[in-house]
């Protein structure tokens, strides 16, 4: 198993469509498989351990994707956003290395040793010299070797790299997408960056189904709905704060007017309700999908598809009402147990920690080895419960639970409460040390334009809705709270802002 | 005769076809295309021989092919002119159970 399977069949049976689409320059699958030879050429030529790329989407992603395959290396995509000791820790797990980055960047890192430097436009240029020397047709077929390492995001602790091999991504493709499974006039919107696990499976995906993917480097919500228009976009993916920041500019508009958005899924982060429930509204026309899944998994594991939505919006049944706020069900190929603290299987509704099982899951990380157990399971360290149907619901992750006087408190459920307070535009509950309990639970709130809440107002709130426990001893109230570009809360700076008083 | 295993390439010794083995039973199976045992890609398929009759419909790529016990699935990566089987009968394309596009 190899990636450049998918770019070959994709090559082989509709060589002609286009590929892949960065501002006015575009590539059929042809072309994309012909640049990935060469790019793989020079890539086979300069003996280094590594193909790295510090830059925003472009056309030079997707070839560098599949020539690092072609050739044999592992593909490493690093936060374009990082700078100083951060990068320079990252970079010096990618030597001996090529590394691709944006021409503005090109001196700053040149010189280094093992480090060959080379501009996005070069990169795109050399790969697509006619006559260039390319590489033959032929590609490892070990299924374990390395295609990708990611960075995880880390919010909880210093970057590790995830290991992903050519197994887990081909099987998660052939798992979930089917071949030339896409029309002709088909588009994707990729918004997410390189680096980040959906922006690998978008690119995957895309090239097995015959989805022309549209490149757009920098999120803005004008730039997205610009975009989407003039390519007709029919499929888009987004993290919830991006789906906030469309809901929020359409809402001024007044209309989505985006007529040939089919399908509009979403991940990466939890979404609050109220976001999903505006979004749902001014796009009637519109397929939404919740995908949940993790670096480890190769991407989605499990969705809350379009029937799901619609369900849960016009439901009379809480139960049905609910699961607009869940992950929806497994995926075919993938099993999800919930344990406890033991390692016991937990019934239907009970909270703990979500378990996965299958091809497409790695839980490996460089230099740590496999996570996965021996009967085939993963601890994702995501708290989570599936209903009696089987939907999954997460709870944040297992970390961040806060141990009050030995009780567990999950702080999603006390943001949950918070947010559906009128005044309250965002939350985050966390930990912090304290002598008589262990830990005490405190809160940062973001009130909504011209609102206002006292302290004791909120905590009678939650008092009403959980149990004194779990009511927040201190209340915060920001401006905004801190998420990284791909939406996660920055518990770990929310900690320690609030310690720091 | 061979064990196959998932991710394993192979060849048609008649035709163009290539596939890749996405599930295999834990027994021996011989896969045939065109009435022919598959070779291993890359591996010294001895070309030549012609497609046996009622093995000639062909192979259309992306295509998933499986048997009648449902334990064996062969993705088709390169098409061609003959019938993928297993002991003289022929496998079957699986129907696509459409997913929602998450990604």
């Amino acid at each position: 198993m190899n990636l450049m399977m998918l770019l070959e069949m994709a090559a082989e049976g509709m060589g002609d469509r286009v590929a892949v689409v960065s501002g006015d320059d575009r590539l059929t699958y042809s072309e994309l498989f012909e640049a990935s030879g060469r790019a793989a050429a020079g890539l086979r030529a300069s003996e280094v351990d590594h193909l790295a790329i510090l830059d925003t989407s472009s056309l030079a992603l997707p070839v560098a994707v599949f020539a690092a395959a072609w050739a044999g290396k592992p593909f490493v995509p690093l936060n374009y956003r990082l700078t100083g000791d951060e990068l320079d820790r990252l970079v010096e797990q990618v030597l001996p290395g090529q590394l691709i980055t944006d021409a503005d960047r090109v001196d700053s890192l040149a010189g280094r040793s093992g480090l060959e430097v080379i501009g996005r436009g070069d990169y795109l240029a050399g790969a697509r010299g006619e006559g260039a020397e390319s590489l033959e047709p032929e590609w490892s077929m070990d299924p374990d070797e390395i295609a990708i390492l990611l960075f995880t995001s880390g919010t909880t602790g210093p970057p590790k790299a995830a290991v992903i091999r050519h197994k887990h991504l081909v099987s998660y493709i052939l798992m979930s997408v089917e071949f030339m499974s896409a029309d002709e006039n088909d588009a994707a919107l990729v918004c997410v960056p390189p680096y980040h696990i959906a922006g690998m499976a978008a690119i995957a995906s895309s090239v097995y189904a015959g989805r022309r993917i549209v490149q757009l480097p920098n999120f803005t919500p004008e730039a997205w709905l610009e975009l989407a228009r003039k390519e007709q976009v029919t499929n888009a993916f987004v993290v919830p704060t991006m789906l906030a920041r469309i809901v929020e500019l359409l809402e001024g508009e007044g209309s989505a007017d985006l007529p040939h958005l089919r399908a509009l899924s979403y991940g990466g982060g939890k979404m609050p309700q109220s976001v999903i429930e505006r979004a749902l509204k001014l796009f009637p026309e519109t397929n939404f999908a919740n995908a949940y899944g993790l670096t480890e998994t190769s991407s989605t594991i499990s969705i809350l598809g379009p029937e799901d939505h619609r369900a849960a919006l016009t439901s009379d049944d809480a139960k049905v009402r609910r699961r607009l706020v869940s992950v929806g069900q497994p995926l075919p190929a993938i099993e999800v147990e919930i344990r406890d603290g033991e390692g016991n299987a937990l019934g239907a509704n009970e909270r703990g920690e979500i378990y996965v099982r299958g091809e497409q899951v790695s839980g490996e990380y460089l230099g740590k080895g496999s996570q996965v157990q021996e009967d085939g399971f993963f601890p994702t360290r995501d708290g989570g419960s599936l209903d009696e149907e089987g939907y999954l619901f997460i709870e944040g992750r297992i970390d961040d639970i806060i141990v009050r006087g030995g009780e567990n408190i999950s702080p999603g459920e006390i943001e949950d409460a918070l947010l559906i307070h009128e005044a309250i535009a965002d939350a985050a509950v966390v930990g912090l040390p304290d002598e008589q309990w262990g830990e005490k639970v405190v809160a940062a709130v973001v009130c909504k334009p011209d609102r206002s809440a006292s302290e004791a107002e909120l905590q009678q709130w939650v008092k009403d809705r959980l149990r004194s426990s779990r009511t927040p001893e201190s209340f915060d109230f920001w401006p905004e709270l801190p998420y990284n570009e791909t939406g996660k809360l920055l518990r770990r700076t929310v900690r320690s802002r609030l310690m720091a008083g | 005769m061979a064990v196959l295993k998932a991710g394993t390439r192979l060849k048609s010794s008649v035709c163009s076809t290539e596939v890749m083995v996405v599930a295999a039973p834990k027994d021996d199976v011989e896969v045939t295309c065109g009435g022919a045992p598959l070779g291993a890609l890359g591996g010294d398929t001895p070309d030549g021989g012609s497609i046996a009759e009622g093995a000639g419909e062909g192979t259309q790529i992306g295509k998933r092919y499986v048997n009648e016990a449902g334990d064996l699935e062969i993705l088709c990566t390169k098409p061609g002119e003959g019938s993928l089987g297993v002991g003289g009968t022929l496998l079957t394309v699986k129907g696509a159970k459409p997913l929602p596009s998450s990604d």
